[in-house]
């Protein structure tokens, strides 16, 4: 019950520790601590989704989040997904649409994109437009990310299905 | 745009966390979802002296069902209720309106508990926890009680929920194997509160409707109930529900929309929430 | 036709016309920008200023003790602190002929005259301390009366704002062109209407944000700005700084979207800068979201009130039009808050070869945030005026939309020629953007699905806007108006010892691919990879002195700097390498990074082993031979005034006549910007143009009340257009190159803005045209269309 205290949590699969204000949201602190510039704040009060990232497994606004609450948690930014490859076809996709202009809702619209693929592999535009619909981007219209996040559905569907015959192949090969 | 200086607590147990409250009085805000409180906070339109963060309470998760009553603890997540089984399957009006809260990333934070409790007028989950009528587990140092939704929302941010009380669970009857229930919003954009929203729920009684609860969101300073609707609906059918809705619902003028046109739109949503309600009847 | 005989488009190894993702978007997919909020410098502190709660107040009396006293807090500065190192402004300019503001100070001295104008500063070791200390500064306002609506602030019982200007009409412009009364006397068909636009701003994602870093000991001030104009920023710093043009420099790196929000003067970034020059210390601003919705320039405040003369045939005779703008409190400096007004009378009716034209335009002061020039300024405008009046005028006359467009546009072999407002065309194509957007939408298939669907009550509208917008301006906008806003812009190219070249260039970047199109037309120029071209934008420091990025000219003039200093650096670095190779120059060209036989493609020598030789073998060149491998070109558009582009749009909707809620279906654009450098950004500024248009025809609105305060200042508020509801959008282009420069660019970045809203509203209208019902006035609620059908 104080107004600072020392909060531990892992970031982008490291672990951290850090003296924080209560007041401080969980974006400041990601940025001014730790150097995460990839969360962009956009409005700090949860409209604009620039400041997406994911705590335990999940997708949520960084201002709207206090820095204290990630105690024990899991977080990752868009430097952490980056590193891990996790989202490169997503990101690849977004730069050979050109879905980003400014590339300030880039990073938060990318890991709701991320989130919507792995509940959903094969969204409707409508349910991309729908998903994306917290996230602003004054640039590009939308038009663009829709398109790259349907792409990157489609491609990873054709990467699961080859991997399937794949699979489907291989023990027949192995019983020979 | 930084939130004012504040203590914080994370008790571990309700005891612990009722303890906080009664100990700092009207300076302690409990903490729960935070997508309202924090930016409220980061605005400083809000500038409690103490935090008391109600995550790490397990008492106030989890959804289950049991004699005839689905309690959902006050914790649930937006995003839990709209993947529970049982609420898809027992409570189809609150798989219906969670998809038109706010977004994704919200709805992976922000709590049915929260929401209730904050008793925003135009807010989804306090108009279908009307509807349902639900009754509210408020716990305080003294003892537990329950609030029917009916003597729940008091006015605008307002609710049963006294100093020092935390609400643990909200309860709602399963309703019967006979049970309709009806959903729709008008918003500008997905997501956003909506100019006017109808939660509808009531069972099939021959071709027509029965034991039918309305409740208009985004009409008042709270969750409306529309009783001089739904008794028309009985009496002469939609048409007489809608001219009925006169007598329940007055809108004010705001920023956004006119009283007038609120009014038109609630009277448009009745008309088409019934029909789709009473086509599946 | 460029020097080895081959035009600009068909270099070998062109990347003209290709679509090449933007190299520089790769690190902001990796979060790996540098916006200004992101730069990191030692001993930095933060700004937060106290801003005027009320529209028009006296400054009565301004205690600071008690913040002062606060943690953390390093200095509080008033308005007259400050006034003793930053000088007032005002906004003027000499072309525009009576036009009047009054002196504004970074921070007000003893008056406010606006909700957010900012009057005292906070400066603290963060900025949650600083807004800490900002609640306990005790201010004493004397109310004053607050002009709100425009449309009574030129009354003689309203007080003016500025008591010497005498009034509150800060500029006033008629225009009067053939026989308008004749016309409208012999006319078989008048339609007027009064139309509506409501005040809205830019809301760039990231919000404006300067950090100013004083270095007394060398006297120099570093600036990084979010902005789209270092090299104006230096002077105008220098200006009002009282600083030598040498102490001054203004880095702009990432910029999260601009839209001309990013290029006027604001009271707080001057501030800023001399609040590190008081404390000899870095200061940084961030507008937060709240304070950016009431300090942001705003724009359109217009109520246009017009008529159309037509002949029985359809041919429009005459437009007559008197619009009304309010811009705040005063002028924007330095480009005037008069250039929208302006730009509404020179533009509407520009598409059509009517002949008589009357427009009147006052812009008059009221105590609102400042308006100014946002993304297609005055464009949506003039272009709603128009096609507002022309579907009404085809509805009277029983034509369709399509071809009275068709009947009155300027035909495409007319040109070169004027608009009835004067400004001089050099080649637009209308005739064949309207062939190609008929045929892209299907036209007639598409009115035949929207009658069928009446018939079952479903309500849907097909809306077409016709437009031109200005691009590349030349000195003529701002320049002969005594701004010292350069209009001509330089590229400096540098080939480096391993064969890669260094573009630095004077436009920026804000997204739009100003780097990348730099990129393409270098590796074009000078005949090495993409990949091996560097371009450096964004700071006063290291590019030619320039205009920056505004007015949909980066690609026109900073492309056509940048094409003319690659042929020079190519023709430099074949004569080096033809005298090496004892070979003529002219017979050999560079293609993929290698010097070739011109005639033959075949090899002759890298560029790296030239380059080896060059940089670190000079002894053994040939005798007299100084290679210059660094060259710089500039360019400015002279022999017009402006290269016009043109374009159609068409919006298909569908109207829920019982809500008012519009669903947007699908949204068509052909446009003609010239040489389409690179199709992927193009289509994508033009696709983004779009939303903001609709944003403007049916979201966004700045809501004030009778006492000038803001309603609706923040993004929970302020509908700004989403994913959820916006329409696919089609884009094709007709190309007419302007023969003003070698590479034909001409603008694009406005053209979805220009023509947006009137595409919306006039399909709005079709759709309820049925119903007898219409809307004029943005942006089109849904209580808007309820209130024109009758419903409320």
């Amino acid at each position: 019950m104080e107004n600072e205290q020392r909060i531990g949590f892992t970031l982008n699969g490291e672990r951290v520790r850090a003296r924080v204000a209560a007041r401080q949201h969980l974006g400041d602190l990601l940025r001014l601590e730790f150097g995460l510039t990839g969360v962009h704040l956009g409005c700090e009060h949860g409209v604009c989704g620039a400041c997406t990232i994911r705590v335990d497994g999940r997708a949520v606004r960084a201002c709207l989040m206090l820095a204290v609450q990630a105690d024990g948690a899991a977080v990752e930014t868009i430097e952490g997904l980056t590193e891990s490859g996790e989202i490169a076809d997503l990101q690849d996709a977004f730069h050979r649409r050109n879905a980003l202009q400014c590339g300030y809702c880039t990073p938060g619209m990318l890991v709701t994109a991320a989130e919507l693929l792995a509940e959903t592999p094969r969204p409707s535009r409508e349910a991309i437009r729908e998903a994306v619909g917290g996230n602003y981007c004054r640039c590009t219209g939308y038009h663009a990310i829709v398109d790259a996040i349907a792409a990157t559905a489609e491609t990873r569907i054709a990467a699961t299905a080859e991997a399937r015959v794949a699979a489907s192949v291989e023990p027949a090969e192995a019983g020979r | 745009m930084k939130a004012p200086d504040v203590a914080y607590a994370r008790p571990r147990t309700l005891d612990e966390a009722l303890a906080l409250l009664a100990e700092h009085g009207e300076a302690a805000q409990p903490l729960a979802g935070g997508q309202s409180l924090v930016t409220s906070l980061n605005m400083r339109l809000a500038a409690p002296g103490l935090l008391v963060d109600l995550n790490g309470l397990p008492e106030l998760t989890g959804i289950a069902e049991a004699g005839g009553v689905i309690r959902i603890g006050a914790m649930t997540r937006h995003r839990d209720l709209a993947a529970s089984p049982l609420v898809a399957e027992r409570l189809p009006l609150i798989a219906a309106a969670v998809p038109h809260i706010a977004h994704p990333a919200i709805r992976n934070r922000g709590t049915i508990g929260g929401s209730v409790a904050l008793a925003d007028p135009a807010a989804e989950l306090p108009a279908c926890c009307l509807a349902l009528r639900a009754s509210f587990v408020i716990r305080g140092l003294t003892g537990e009680r329950r609030v029917a939704a009916d003597d729940f929302f008091l006015g605008l941010f307002e609710t049963a929920i006294g100093p020092g009380e935390i609400l643990v669970a909200i309860e709602i009857p399963v309703p019967g194997a006979d049970a309709v229930s009806g959903f729709d919003e008008l918003a500008r954009r997905h997501g956003d509160y909506a100019l006017v929203g109808l939660a509808a729920q009531g069972r099939r009684d021959g071709v027509g409707l029965g034991d039918l609860r309305l409740v208009f969101f985004g009409v008042g300073d709270r969750p409306v109930l529309a009783g001089n609707a739904a008794a028309a609906v009985a009496a002469g059918g939609v048409k007489a529900a809608q001219d009925a809705l006169a007598a329940d619902i007055d809108p004010a003028d705001d920023v956004a929309v006119r009283g007038a046109t609120r009014r038109h739109l609630a009277r448009v949503l009745l008309g088409r929430v019934l029909g789709r309600m009473t086509g599946e009847a | 036709m460029s020097e080895s005989g081959l035009s600009f488009l068909d270099r070998p190894n062109s990347y003209i016309g290709r679509s090449v993702p933007r190299p520089n978007a790769r690190r902001l997919v990796e979060g790996r920008g540098t916006y200004v909020d992101d730069v990191a410098v030692q001993r930095l502190t933060h700004v937060a200023f106290l801003r005027s709660p009320l529209a028009h107040a006296r400054i009565a009396s301004l205690d600071t003790a008690a913040a002062r006293a606060m943690p953390g807090v390093v200095a509080v500065v008033t308005g007259a602190e400050l006034a003793r190192v930053c000088t007032p402004w005002v906004g003027v300019l000499g072309h525009f002929k009576g036009l009047r503001s009054a002196p504004q100070h970074a921070l007000a001295v003893d008056r406010v005259t606006w909700v957010g104008e900012p009057l005292c500063a906070v400066v603290a070791a963060s900025r949650a301390e600083a807004e800490d200390a900002l609640a306990v500064i005790a201010v004493e306002y004397e109310a004053l009366p607050a002009v709100v609506d425009m449309e009574t602030a030129l009354d003689p019982a309203t007080p003016p704002i500025h008591p010497d200007l005498g009034d509150n009409l800060a500029f006033e412009r008629v225009l009067e062109v053939g026989d308008v009364d004749g016309a409208f006397r012999d006319a078989a068909a008048v339609v007027e209407e009064t139309f509506r636009f409501g005040r809205h701003t830019g809301v760039c994602l990231e919000p404006r944000a300067i950090l100013a870093d004083w270095q007394a000991a060398d006297g120099t001030l570093t600036v990084h700005h979010s902005f789209q104009a270092p090299h104006m920023m230096q002077d105008i710093l220098c200006k009002h700084l009282s600083l030598p043009e040498g102490a001054v420099r203004v880095i702009c790196r990432d910029v999260g979207g601009s839209f001309g929000i990013k290029v006027h003067i604001y009271p707080d970034e001057m501030a800023t800068c001399a609040l590190s020059l008081m404390l000899r210390r870095p200061v940084k601003f961030v507008a937060d979201r709240l304070e950016s919705f009431t300090s942001d320039i705003h724009c359109r405040d217009h109520r246009v009130t017009a008529r159309m003369a037509l002949s029985a045939e359809g041919d429009i005779l005459a437009i007559d039009m008197d619009d009304l703008t309010g811009i705040g409190p005063y002028s924007v400096y330095p480009r005037t808050s008069a250039v929208e007004a302006n730009q509404v009378v020179n533009l509407t009716g520009g598409p059509y070869r009517h002949q008589a034209y009357r427009a009147r335009a006052r812009v008059v002061l009221q105590n609102k945030a400042p308006t100014c020039q946002y993304r297609a300024v005055g464009h949506p405008i003039a272009t709603m005026v128009a096609e507002g009046l022309l579907d009404l005028g085809a509805a009277r006359l029983g034509l369709d939309p399509a071809a009275i467009r068709q009947r009155n546009v300027i035909p495409d072999d007319a040109y070169p020629c004027a608009g009835v407002s004067g400004i001089r065309f050099e080649q637009l194509s209308h005739q064949r953007a309207l062939g190609t957007l008929l045929e892209m939408m299907d036209y007639g298939a598409l009115r035949a699905e929207q009658a069928a669907l009446r018939a079952r009550g479903i309500h849907r509208g097909i809306g077409l806007a016709t437009f031109v917008e200005i691009t590349n301006p030349s000195a003529a906008f701002y320049g002969v108006g005594g701004a010292r806003i350069s209009s001509q812009d330089g590229c400096t190219l540098r080939l480096d010892p391993q064969g890669g070249v260094v573009a630095a260039v004077s436009i920026t970047e804000q997204g739009q691919g100003t780097e990348g199109i730099i990129a393409q037309v270098v590796a074009t120029a000078t005949g090495v990879p993409l990949e091996q071209v560097r371009v450096v934008t964004g700071d006063t420091q290291a590019t030619p002195y320039g205009g920056g990025t505004w007015a949909s000219r980066g690609a026109g003039i900073g492309g056509e700097a940048a094409w003319q200093a690659g042929k020079a650096l190519r023709a430099n670095v074949t004569a080096a390498a033809g005298a090496i190779l004892q070979a003529s120059a002219d017979a050999l060209d560079i293609r993929e990074g290698r010097i070739v036989d011109a005639a033959t493609g075949a090899e002759r020598m890298t560029l790296a082993e030239l380059g080896r030789i060059v940089y670190f073998r000079p002894d053994t060149l040939p005798p007299g031979l100084q290679p210059e491998f660094m060259v710089t070109r500039h360019y400015v558009p002279k022999d017009y005034p402006f290269a016009f582009t043109n374009g159609v749009q068409a919006s298909y909707l569908e109207v829920d006549v019982e809500t008012g809620f519009v669903r947007l279906l699908k949204h068509w654009c052909v446009e003609d910007c010239g040489t389409v450098l690179n199709p992927l950004l193009v289509d994508e500024q033009i696709r983004g143009g779009i939303v903001q248009g609709i944003g403007g025809a049916l979201f966004e609105h700045c809501l004030y009340d009778a006492e000038g305060q803001l309603l609706n200042g923040s993004m929970a508020d302020y509908l700004v257009p989403m994913a959820g509801e916006m329409p696919d959008i089609a884009v094709a282009h007709v190309v007419s190159a302007t023969a003003s420069s070698e590479i034909g660019a001409k603008g694009a970045g406005e053209a979805g803005t220009a023509g947006a809203p009137a595409a919306v509203v006039n399909a709005i209208n079709d759709a309820l045209r049925p119903l007898n019902a219409r809307v004029s006035r943005q942006p089109v609620t849904p209580e808007v269309i309820l209130e024109a059908l009758g419903t409320i």
